[in-house]
C-alpha cells in the first residue's frame, strides 16, 4: 500500500510544489457526486481549496453547474491510499478465475423460475 | 468503458422557474407593483453587471466559477423582475435594460459602487445578499403570485450567496494583517450605502402586502451582521449613511458609465434583434 | 536498490506501458510511464488549460456590452465554463506532477504556450459568435478524439469538457443567425467577423502534416488520434454545410471536396503569420499576458489570507482537541 498525495481516481504522484515557489498553495482535493438519491457518491474530478469547508463550496460551484448533484463529498488528496499499480498481480490475480462465484456459472438450472 | 459513461456525472437543465416562463404568463402586475418589480431587478441587474467583471480576473479559477454562478443567479432575478415588470407596461426585460435613460433606473447605491478589490467586492456582496436574503424570505408571501413564484427561486440562491460573502469575511478579517486591512477598507468604503436599501417610502406603503417593508428588514440583518463580526473580530463601520436617491431615479456618479457600457450596442443599433 | 534491480523494474513498467498501449487500454498515474510521454503529455495537457484560461479574455470583453440579457447570461455562463475546463485540464497535468501553481507561473512568466489563436482580438459582438462557431467548432473537431487519449485522466477531462462544451458551438452559431438575419450592419458584422476568425480557426490545427514534428509520436501513443490536416480537412467539410444554413459565405474560393483523395480541401494558409503570433507577435499577445498575471497577482493577497486563515483553524482545533 502506498499513502500520499493523489490524483484521478486512482491516484498519482505527489504534485512537486517547485522549490523557488515561496508562497503555499492551496491544497488539492478530490471530489465525489452522488447524483441522484439512492446511488453511490462517484469520483467527479479534483479541485484546490484552502479548507474543507471552501473545497466543498468549490465543489458545489465547479461540479453542479449542470445540476448534476444532490451531495457531495471532498477529501484532501493526500489523505487517499491507493493500492500500488506495481502489486496489481497479487493483488488482483485471486478473485480472477473463480466463474464459481457468479449466478452465470449455473447452467444447469437455466429455466427455472423465480431462481 | 463506453465513453458516454466516462464521466462520472450526468447532466440536467433542471425544473425551476425561468425568466422564458414568466414572459409566457399572462399575469399583469398593477403599475405600482411593476414599479417595485423595477427595483428589485434593478438591483440585482446592476449587481450581476459589476459581478461580471470578474470572470477571468478572481484570485483563483475556483472563485471564477463561484463568482460567476452568483452573478448568474442575479441575472435570473433580474431578468425576471423586469420581464414581470415589463407587463405592466407592454415592455420587454430587453426594453427595460438597454432602453431606458438613467433617471429612470430604480436601483440603490450600494448595487452600483465599484468592484474595487476582492475585499471590497466581498464587502458588497456581504451586505446584498445579507438584505436579500431577508428580503426575498419574506416576499415568498406576497400577495402578488408573480413576485411570491421569483422570490421562492431566489431565497435559496441568496442563501448561497450569504455563505459565500460570511466564508470570505471570516477569512480575509482574519487571514493576514494586509487582508485583515483591506477586509476593514472594503466594509468601510461599503457602510455608507447600506442605509438606503432599508428605507420606506410611499410607493412601499401603498403596496401593502404584496411587498416587503424595507425599514422591517434591518432588525434581522443588523443582528445576522453583528453575530458574524463578533466571531470575525470585525466592527460595524461607523460612517454615516450616505442620503440615497435610487429609487426615485437619483443616482451615484457610477450608473452612468455603467449603463454608457451596458447599453452601447443595443443603442447603436435601434430595433435589431440579437 | 541495487542498479541492475532498478533497470529490471523500468523494463518491466516498459514491458506493461507498451502492452497497454498495444491493447489500445488506458495509462493512469501511478503507472511506470516513459519520461517523454509524461512530458508531452505535460506539454500538451497544460497548453490546452492555458488556452482555455487566455481564451476567456476575448470573449469576457464583450459580457459587459452583450446586447440583451438572455445573450448576456449565456456569455457568462460560456466563459465560467472556460475557467472551470481550465480547472479540469490542469487537474489532470497535475496528475503528472506539475503543481498547477507550478503551470501558472511559467504562464505568466511567457514559459509556456496556449492556442496562438487567442491573440487576435474580439472586435465586435458578431465574433461572439464566430469564435462560439469556428473557434469552439475546431476545438470540439479536435477534442472528441482525445475522449479516447491513452492517459486515463485527460480522456476524463475531455469528455466532462466535451459534454459541457455541445452548448459553446451551438450559442455561437445562433448569434450568427440571428445576425445574419438581421439589418443590414448585423449581416456585415457576421460575414466580417467570419472572415477574420476563419483562417486562425483553420490553424488550430496545428502545422501540416509535413511539418508537425511531434504527431507522430503522439499518435503512436495513442494520445492523438488522427493528424492535423485530416481533422481541418473534416472541420472545412463541416462548416461548408453549415454556412449555407447562415447565408453567409467562407473567405475561401479555393474550398472544394477532392473526389480522389474523398477529403475536403481548402486554400493556402499563411503559416508565417501562425509563426510570429505563436512567437508572441499576434495583436493582444502581451495584452492577454498582462492581463492573467495581473489576476494572478492581485489575486496572491487573497490566497495567502486564506491559507493563513486554515493554517490558524486547524492550531486552534488542535488545542481544542489537546
Amino acid at each position: 500500500m502506498t499513502g500520499g498525495s493523489t490524483t484521478g481516481d486512482d491516484g498519482a504522484k505527489a504534485p512537486s510544489t517547485g522549490v523557488h515557489e515561496k508562497r503555499e498553495p492551496w491544497p488539492l482535493w478530490e471530489v465525489f457526486v452522488r447524483s441522484s438519491r439512492g446511488l453511490s457518491h462517484v469520483h467527479a474530478g479534483s479541485l484546490h481549496a484552502p479548507d474543507a469547508e471552501m473545497a466543498v463550496r468549490n465543489a458545489r460551484d465547479l461540479y453542479t453547474r449542470r445540476n448534476e448533484g444532490v451531495s457531495l463529498w471532498v477529501v484532501p488528496a493526500s489523505a487517499i491510499v491507493s493500492s500500488d499499480p506495481d502489486a496489481k498481480g497479487q493483488f488482483f490475480e485471486s478473485s480472477q478465475g473463480k466463474d464459481y462465484r457468479h449466478a452465470t456459472y449455473y447452467t444447469k438450472s437455466d429455466g427455472v423460475k423465480h431462481l | 468503458m463506453s465513453e458516454s459513461n466516462a464521466s462520472a456525472t450526468r447532466i440536467t437543465p433542471g425544473n425551476a422557474l425561468r425568466p422564458e416562463d414568466i414572459a409566457s404568463s399572462s399575469a399583469k402586475p398593477t403599475a405600482e407593483v411593476a414599479e417595485y418589480a423595477l427595483r428589485l431587478g434593478d438591483d440585482s441587474l446592476i449587481l450581476a453587471q459589476r459581478l461580471g467583471w470578474w470572470i477571468s480576473r478572481a484570485p483563483e479559477l475556483e472563485e471564477d466559477v463561484a463568482l460567476g454562478n452568483i452573478a448568474l443567479d442575479l441575472m435570473g432575478h433580474a431578468r425576471s423582475f423586469l420581464t414581470y415588470a415589463g407587463h405592466a407596461w407592454g415592455k420587454t426585460e430587453d426594453d427595460l435594460a438597454y432602453l431606458r435613460r438613467e433617471p429612470e433606473f430604480r436601483s440603490a447605491h450600494l448595487f452600483e459602487q465599484p468592484n474595487g478589490d476582492f475585499a471590497r467586492t466581498i464587502a458588497r456582496q456581504l451586505v446584498v445578499s445579507h438584505y436579500q436574503f431577508e428580503l426575498y424570505s419574506r416576499l415568498v408571501e406576497s400577495t402578488d403570485a408573480t413576485l411570491a413564484a421569483i422570490a421562492a427561486k431566489a431565497v435559496k440562491e441568496v442563501d448561497y450567496h450569504r455563505d459565500h460573502a460570511s466564508q470570505w469575511v471570516r477569512r480575509l478579517a482574519q487571514g493576514t494583517e494586509e487582508s485583515h486591512n483591506r477586509m476593514i477598507s472594503g466594509l468601510t468604503l461599503t457602510w455608507p450605502y447600506v442605509e438606503e436599501l432599508f428605507t420606506d417610502d410611499p410607493l412601499i406603503d401603498s403596496l401593502g402586502d404584496a411587498a416587503v417593508l424595507p425599514s422591517t428588514l434591518r432588525k434581522p440583518f443588523d443582528a445576522l451582521i453583528t453575530a458574524l463580526f463578533a466571531e470575525a473580530e470585525l466592527q460595524v463601520p461607523a460612517v454615516p449613511g450616505a442620503i440615497g436617491g435610487g429609487r426615485h431615479g437619483c443616482h451615484s456618479e457610477h450608473l452612468g458609465y455603467i449603463l454608457a457600457e451596458m447599453q452601447v450596442l443595443a443603442r447603436e443599433h435601434p430595433g435589431a434583434t440579437w | 536498490m541495487a542498479v541492475a534491480e532498478d533497470q529490471a523494474d523500468i523494463s518491466a513498467g516498459e514491458e506493461q506501458f507498451n502492452s497497454l498501449i498495444a491493447q489500445d487500454s488506458r495509462i493512469e498515474p501511478r503507472d511506470w510511464m516513459p519520461e517523454a510521454y509524461r512530458k508531452s503529455l505535460t506539454r500538451q495537457i497544460s497548453q490546452h488549460a492555458h488556452s482555455e484560461i487566455i481564451g476567456m479574455q476575448p470573449e469576457a470583453n464583450w459580457i459587459s456590452r452583450a446586447p440583451s440579457l438572455k445573450r448576456k447570461a449565456i456569455l457568462m455562463a460560456k466563459v465560467q465554463d472556460e475557467a472551470g475546463h481550465g480547472l479540469y485540464l490542469y487537474s489532470a497535468a497535475e496528475t503528472l506532477g506539475t503543481s498547477r501553481d507550478k503551470m501558472t507561473e511559467d504562464l505568466i512568466a511567457g514559459k509556456a504556450r496556449y492556442s496562438s489563436i487567442f491573440n487576435y482580438p474580439a472586435l465586435t459582438w458578431a465574433d461572439m459568435g464566430a469564435i462560439g462557431w469556428l473557434v469552439d467548432g475546431a476545438a470540439i473537431a479536435n477534442q472528441v478524439p482525445l475522449c479516447r487519449a491513452s492517459y486515463g485522466p485527460y480522456g476524463r477531462a475531455m469528455v466532462r469538457i466535451c459534454k459541457e462544451e455541445s452548448f459553446h458551438q451551438r450559442q455561437g452559431f445562433e448569434i450568427l443567425l440571428e445576425l445574419a438575419n438581421g439589418t443590414q450592419a448585423q449581416r456585415d458584422m457576421a460575414q466580417d467577423a467570419v472572415n477574420r476568425w476563419y483562417a486562425p480557426s483553420l490553424m488550430m490545427f496545428g502545422p501540416p502534416d509535413d511539418d508537425s514534428p511531434n504527431s507522430q509520436q503522439s499518435m503512436a501513443w495513442n494520445i492523438k488520434r488522427f493528424s492535423n490536416d485530416e481533422l481541418r480537412s473534416r472541420f472545412v467539410g463541416m462548416m461548408v454545410e453549415q454556412v449555407r444554413v447562415l447565408g453567409l459565405t467562407l473567405p475561401d474560393k479555393d474550398i472544394r471536396f477532392n473526389d480522389e483523395t474523398e477529403k475536403w480541401e481548402h486554400g493556402p494558409l499563411d503559416w508565417n503569420e501562425f509563426k510570429e503570433v505563436l512567437a508572441g507577435r499576434g495583436p493582444c499577445n502581451a495584452q492577454r499576458m498582462e492581463r492573467r498575471r495581473e489576476a494572478h497577482e492581485e489575486g496572491a493577497w487573497v490566497r495567502e489570507a486564506a491559507v493563513a486563515y486554515a493554517d490558524k483553524q486547524a492550531k486552534h482545533s488542535q488545542q481544542k482537541a489537546a
